[in-house]
């Protein structure tokens, strides 16, 4: 009983991390720019792919593909906030949204014309034979997953909390106008947070290649995960975005565990609906909803 | 004089070119049969829409080469679903009343061949289905017909097997889409006959990324061996997390699989899995004398002289249809019904899936030569005695 109770777990932290490190990308937007970009899972998708262009494809050591993805995808993100956002006329916030939307189907398509339809298999980062611990069994790249994506949240909160830079913006989420007034370049602010977003987004594609496979069509479910997840944890909140993936992922692991394998999805879904009924801005989302 | 003579004449030339134009194609080759294609060609189960669109070309190509069927050129309207039944149905619809085709090949999915039947049979329009579904012609519907091999000889190809090896209790792990749930009815009804016991019963989503709760679920009832049903990728997480959990019991997968792609995906993790296949995936291990030899020889060298690539089970199914359509549509000078006859009639035709038998009560037409056992070992498929 412990025994699977445990690998159920496991089963969870694996995809829970996966959620988990996508919500982190949605939320590292948000808290700078209170924009909600749904392509965030198109530019995890590129992360992914580009990772076999460069990794396998062209031989380059692993350590060096993991950078020039992380900053091809960075530009990517500046290059569709220039284009696509900040030539908008009227910014309201529905406008933004659906223009993400636009974008996810546009990288879409264009990862399937880079990379045709078929699922690419990406080799596991660590020759090692998976983890036992009491009888259950855990993937070195999960955990390896789990270990990133506490790392990034500590920096991320760091760099927001300490540095003048996040600061800045911090400050431009929380009024525009009023950062630009003090001095602070709301537009470079914006860039920055797109390119740290779209960035995350590629480290989590790369993360997670090795266990989901790289397909041009793999952003749009694992980009709602994240959204939930996100959600969950509380938007826009850095902690939250681990916690809820982490949350999201066990509860459908003991939903398949304990009830039935059919209605994972429901499980989670009840979950998060159960959540936001008792604190509508999410486990760690408390504060954001008093801003002004 | 001279002048108006000159205009005249070119006049004259000028009508005669006109004429040439408007009545020289009538007057030599009479009407084109247009034939539909609905294939899923982009998104997930594009394995399967991809080769289907291109060997139902190449037969249509082959057969215009050869001078149409009674003087009648083909011409193949092919549609891109990407999987989705809205998207069927839609192009479908445009098939029916706009292009107004003959017959509709494909589509590639269990779920979009079930959205347009209700369309082809309001229609009365003949449609021969690429997918494995059983509901496809269970109960039958007199103008819809498959060429894939229904998952009930799959299934029944597997647990014979199962039963020769002397095991009793069986787990069952199936996608929780059309295909998956039409499978798992069939592991669940005959088990029994084949004196097994489903222990464990599970589902999975398409695009679930993970895997190991199922299987440690499975693992608890202590099954003799795991079936998995579905397409690519799950089952290929399947085997990744089952060696990840170091399972002791076999795996089996569905026919969903049988393509190289699967090995290419699920890397090491596939060693030891057994599953069903047609004759098309092992051709080259086969005997000279074997019955399909011929047939699968020749598909395959098509194939390549036409794509330089190699051929998989899936656009067998397309090629056979095709090829079945050319059968019945000669004769019939594009009558619907005469076709649908046709089909129904043909008896003893050795195609690449299998041998088929058609009647008014079999609209799949295979029997049980559809499929063999097969092990993934080395990274290569072997026949199993």
């Amino acid at each position: 009983m412990m025994q699977e109770l445990l690998q159920y777990l496991f089963g969870g932290i694996t995809n829970g991390a996966i959620y988990a490190v996508i919500a982190l990308g949605f939320s590292t937007l948000y808290s700078a720019t209170d924009l909600i970009n749904f392509a965030q899972g198109e530019f995890v998708m590129l992360g992914a792919l580009l990772l076999v262009t460069l990794w396998l494809n062209l031989g380059l050591p692993l350590p060096l593909a993991f950078v020039l993805v992380v900053l091809a995808v960075g530009l990517a993100g500046i290059i569709f906030e220039r284009l696509a956002i900040r030539t908008v006329s009227k910014p309201d916030p529905i406008v933004l949204v659906i223009i993400t939307v636009g974008a996810s189907i546009f990288l879409r398509g264009l990862g399937m014309v880079g990379w045709g339809r078929d699922p690419l298999a990406i080799p596991s980062f660590f020759k090692l034979d998976s983890i036992e611990i009491a009888g259950a069994y855990l993937l070195p790249q999960s955990l390896f997953i789990v270990i990133t994506v506490t790392i990034l949240v500590a920096a991320l909160t760091f760099f927001y909390k300490k540095t003048l830079t996040g600061k800045a913006m911090s400050a431009c989420a929380i009024n525009k106008k009023a950062a630009s007034l003090l001095g602070i370049g709301t537009e470079r602010m914006t860039l920055m947070a797109f390119a740290l977003a779209t960035g995350l987004g590629a480290v989590a594609g790369v993360m997670i290649a090795p266990i989901t496979m790289a397909t041009y069509d793999m952003g749009s479910m694992l980009g709602l995960k994240g959204f939930c997840a996100a959600m969950l944890g509380g938007l826009g909140s850095l902690w939250g975005a681990l916690i809820g993936g982490l949350l999201l992922g066990i509860a459908e692991a003991l939903g398949v565990g304990f009830v039935s394998s059919g209605l994972k999805d429901a499980i989670a879904f009840l979950l998060l609906l159960l959540i936001l009924y008792i604190r509508p801005t999410g486990i760690l989302g408390a504060k954001s909803s008093h801003r002004f | 004089m001279k002048a108006g003579k000159m205009k005249t004449l070119a006049t004259l030339a000028v009508c005669i070119v006109l004429a040439g134009l408007v009545f020289a194609p009538g007057a030599f080759a009479k009407d084109t049969y247009k034939i539909g294609g609905i294939f899923s060609v982009t998104g997930g189960a594009s394995f399967l829409g991809a080769p289907e669109k291109m060997s139902m070309q190449m037969v249509v190509d082959q057969i215009n080469a050869a001078g149409g069927i009674d003087g009648h050129m083909l011409e193949a309207v092919i549609y891109d679903t990407k999987g989705d039944p809205t998207e069927a149905v839609n192009f479908a619809n445009k098939l029916i009343n706009k292009d107004r085709v003959l017959a509709i090949v494909g589509p590639s999915t269990t779920p979009t061949t079930m959205a347009v039947i209700p369309l082809c049979v309001r229609a009365r329009l003949p449609l021969i289905s690429c997918a494995a579904g059983n509901g496809i012609v269970n109960p039958i519907q007199p103008y819809v017909f498959k060429t894939a091999q229904s998952d009930i000889q799959a299934v029944a190809t597997i647990y014979a097997y199962m039963k020769e090896q002397g095991m009793k209790k069986i787990a069952i792990l199936c996608v929780d889409n059309g295909f998956g749930a039409s499978g798992a009815v069939q592991l669940r009804e005959q088990a029994a006959k084949f004196g097994l016991e489903v222990v464990s019963d599970e589902s999975y989503g398409g695009k679930d990324t993970d895997m190991t709760a199922q299987l440690t679920k499975a693992r608890k009832a202590a099954p003799d061996a795991l079936v998995c049903w579905g397409t690519n990728p799950g089952p290929a997480v399947v085997a990744k997390n089952a060696q990840q959990l170091k399972l002791d019991f076999p795996l089996f997968m569905s026919h969903g699989v049988a393509s190289p792609k699967f090995i290419d995906i699920a890397g090491d993790a596939c060693e030891g899995i057994m599953l069903p296949t047609g004759a098309v995936l092992i051709a080259d291990t086969l005997a000279a004398d074997y019955h399909q030899k011929a047939a699968l020889d020749k598909y395959i060298s098509d194939y390549k002289n036409a794509y330089n690539a190699g051929v998989s089970g899936f656009g067998g199914y397309a090629y056979d249809a095709m090829k079945i359509l050319e059968i019945a549509l000669k004769g019939t000078n594009g009558d619907k019904a005469k076709i649908r006859d046709n089909i129904e009639a043909i008896q003893g035709y050795i195609g690449v899936t299998g041998t088929f038998n058609f009647s008014p009560t079999e609209h799949n037409g295979l029997g049980a030569d559809s499929f063999l056992m097969v092990e993934i070992a080395d990274g290569t498929w072997k026949v199993m005695k």
